[in-house]
């Protein structure tokens, strides 16, 4: 069940196309990465999901239906360009975002006063804004945007102006979420974090979504059919069982075991290839090479 | 709606409960008051230190001429010589010396006033008219008539004129002109500075919030044209708890004032000498002729509806840039009808009724301002309500395309576009 989907939405400004018939879906209970370089047209999507902006075509569901001015009461956003009101008390613009987001003063306040215990900043809720440091400010920005328990989430750059710590604290508030049931969509360019956190991924280059699917799927998807074979014996043998069938790539020895990268071929796959070193060398492990996401990224941008 | 009305709250609240704000509300009738009230105060403070004047006389009509008063006492000295005086001038206890002169072929006298720091205008004044009477009654004296005194006195003639307007009543109400002048210039003046101080403040609340990058949190729960109009409104509640909050202090602070000043103590005469004599009665039938509340209801509703219309042009211009120091040139087309509808101001408390006074003031751009101007003369119903109506459409589409190009301006960082990018930004599909 997908709790959000974007079909086939096309955005176009006077000179440039932001959006070309990008098409997403985003399964409920999921940590969905949107990437993408600079300017590809991210943020002008999830504007699109938030209502900010309208799409020139194409269709946008929420919950299985087409989305409704209401439904943004089920969004908490966490923009990437943010802040609050300077010169507003941090309890009171607390309050009014919340209201904002259609809860009631009273159910505002009981859930505030839950998360200021929670992240122990109780004590700033009569200070104005401008008197707290940028991570101060951003953690008070983190409680409103998830404050109104929304279905779903959606993250843009969540991390930049925390220390580390603060991002743990983070990331754990976000699984946590995930447990309880929240989609979540995450927009960043940490490939780290990605991989640590996401169950899907959508890319997005120059307004097109170019892949989109399950992280794991996807990182075997582009991998460059490299395995990893490490052996105990004569590196002789290798250089046999591999003959020009087969392009070695690296290959390295440490303490008398050899580890090697190899390139594979549709034509000659893996089996076909422990076949010919079996009899050879020793062997102590044998893997694909999974690429990482920057990786990834990198090639299929540039 | 609810959201919009939360807007208007929080931007009603933020304003209301600065101390600027109260301290201006509170403080600006008891300037206005005091505005009232000083040049009548300062007429009865007068310099009363008495002022030794020498006069070396070669006419022979000082002594008739100068009295000495309770400012001035006159010192006659034909003997001495200006630049003996000159010498021994001591300013302890001289504080000019005036040569006259003899008299001429027309019987007529050269006063030189001389003194070590500049002469004040009462002492000149004082000395001009004794030397005037002076003249006149020795001229007079040289025709040898009798009883001339008598004859002079019976033709003594003081003609007064009093205008009177009737109503459609059939009733006539004392009218003053110079009254009318007053008010015009005091309430188009205001409306000028009120729709610039207001249209102004949410020019910079945009701009915080797109400064400050919350409003991209805040466009996803409303939407822009809500957050615009939601700022607007809750601006102009300001304005207009302001004024209520003035009309009925300067009121009060005036009235506690004329029941202190009830003795008419020289007030009425004070600083009036040279104007038509008006008794306290006939002011207060004047001021009676006066349909104030007809000019408070108009008032407002001209300042209402002439801020709307500016207020979101200036929302438009906040939207498309990140400090206040951007807006200068983007500023020229809003600030530039309103400084125009100032200066059509200026034409029209003098001839409320010309035909540029009249267009002026039903063309929307102009209206508040020339319309405010003309309101205390009496303007037919059908005009006022004519006016307002085009001002209100006018609004109406103002903001349309206001809230156009604000939504997109809102969520534009970087490059400070141009009018013309702006423009462009009202195509733009949602």
């Amino acid at each position: 069940m997908d709790l959000l989907i974007a079909d086939n939405v096309v955005k176009r400004y006077t000179n440039h196309v932001a959006l070309d018939g990008a098409s997403i879906s985003v399964p409920a209970g999921s940590i969905y990465g949107l990437l993408g370089p600079n300017g590809a047209g991210k943020t002008t999507l999830i504007r699109i999901i938030n209502q900010i902006t309208a799409p020139d075509s194409g269709k946008v569901l929420f919950d299985g239906r087409p989305m409704q001015a209401d439904d943004v009461h089920q969004i908490g956003y966490l923009p990437e360009e943010r802040g609050l009101y300077k010169k507003m008390k941090v309890g009171e613009q607390a309050l009014y975002l919340a209201r904002l987001k259609g809860l009631s003063r009273h159910d505002a306040m009981a859930q505030l006063k839950i998360w200021f215990t929670k992240f122990e900043i109780q004590a700033w809720w009569n200070k104005k804004v401008e008197e707290l440091s940028k991570g101060m400010a951003q953690k008070v920005q983190f409680i409103v945007t998830i404050l109104h328990k929304p279905k779903l989430l959606i993250f843009d750059e969540p991390f930049s102006g925390f220390d580390p710590i603060n991002v743990n604290l983070l990331k754990q508030e976000i699984l946590n979420m995930k447990a309880q049931g929240s989609t979540i969509i995450f927009s960043t360019h940490n490939m780290a974090s990605v991989e640590e956190l996401c169950d899907n991924i959508a890319l997005i280059n120059k307004s097109k979504v170019i892949v989109e699917g399950k992280l794991e799927e996807v990182r075997r998807q582009y991998g460059d059919n490299i395995v990893e074979v490490a052996f105990r014996g004569d590196p002789a043998g290798l250089q046999q069982a591999l003959r020009n069938e087969y392009i070695l790539l690296q290959q390295k020895e440490q303490h008398g075991l050899h580890k090697a990268t190899i390139k594979i071929t549709e034509q000659k796959p893996a089996n076909h290839l422990l076949q010919q070193l079996l009899p050879r060398v020793e062997i102590v492990g044998f893997n694909e090479v999974i690429p990482g996401m920057n990786d990834i990224f990198i090639k299929l941008v540039s | 709606m609810n959201k919009v009305f939360l807007i208007i709250e929080r931007e009603f609240l933020t304003r209301v409960k600065k101390k600027s704000f109260i301290i201006t509300t509170l403080l600006t009738p008891l300037l206005f008051a005091a505005l009232m009230v000083a040049p009548v105060l300062i007429q009865g403070v007068k310099d009363d230190e008495r002022k030794n004047i020498a006069v070396i006389d070669r006419s022979g009509l000082a002594e008739k001429a100068l009295h000495n008063s309770g400012n001035f006492a006159f010192v006659f000295m034909p003997d001495a010589t200006l630049d003996s005086l000159k010498q021994n001038f001591n300013r302890e206890n001289l504080y000019a010396v005036a040569s006259v002169s003899a008299l001429n072929e027309k019987n007529q006298p050269a006063i030189d006033l001389y003194a070590f720091k500049q002469p004040n205008m009462d002492v000149q004044h004082y000395i001009e008219r004794g030397f005037k009477d002076a003249v006149e009654q020795h001229k007079l004296e040289a025709f040898h008539i009798q009883g001339l005194d008598t004859i002079i006195a019976s033709i003594k003639t003081d003609i007064k004129l009093k205008t009177f307007v009737w109503g459609d009543d059939g009733r006539e109400k004392a009218t003053n002109t110079g009254l009318y002048m007053g008010i015009s210039y005091v309430l188009s003046f205001l409306i000028y500075m009120f729709i610039f101080m207001f249209g102004n403040m949410v020019m910079r609340g945009v701009i915080e919030e797109k400064a400050s990058r919350i409003v991209e949190v805040i466009v996803s729960s409303v939407k822009p044209f809500q957050l615009m109009m939601g700022k607007i409104t809750g601006i102009a509640s300001v304005g207009l708890l302001q004024f209520i909050i003035w009309i009925v202090l300067t009121f009060g602070i005036a009235t506690i004032f004329q029941g202190a000043m009830s003795e008419p103590a020289g007030m009425k005469a004070a600083g009036m000498e040279n104007m038509v004599q008006t008794d306290a009665s006939s002011i207060l039938s004047m001021l009676g002729s006066i349909n104030f509340t007809a000019i408070i209801v108009s008032f407002l509703l001209y300042f209402l509806l002439g801020y709307l219309l500016y207020a979101s042009m200036f929302a438009a211009i906040g939207s498309a840039v990140e400090n206040e120091a951007d807006t200068q040139q983007l500023i020229i087309p809003v600030t530039i009808p309103l400084i125009i509808g100032m200066f059509l101001m200026l034409h029209t408390f003098q001839y409320p009724d010309s035909s540029l006074s009249f267009w002026a003031s039903i063309i929307p751009f102009t209206s508040p301002m020339v319309m405010m101007a003309r309101i205390a003369f009496g303007v037919p119903f059908w005009q006022v309500s004519l006016s307002l109506a085009l001002l209100l459409v006018t609004f109406v589409g103002m903001a349309w395309m206001a809230g156009k190009i604000y939504r997109t301006g809102i969520l534009m960082y970087g490059k400070k576009p141009t009018l013309k990018e702006m423009l462009k930004w009202m195509n733009y599909k949602n």
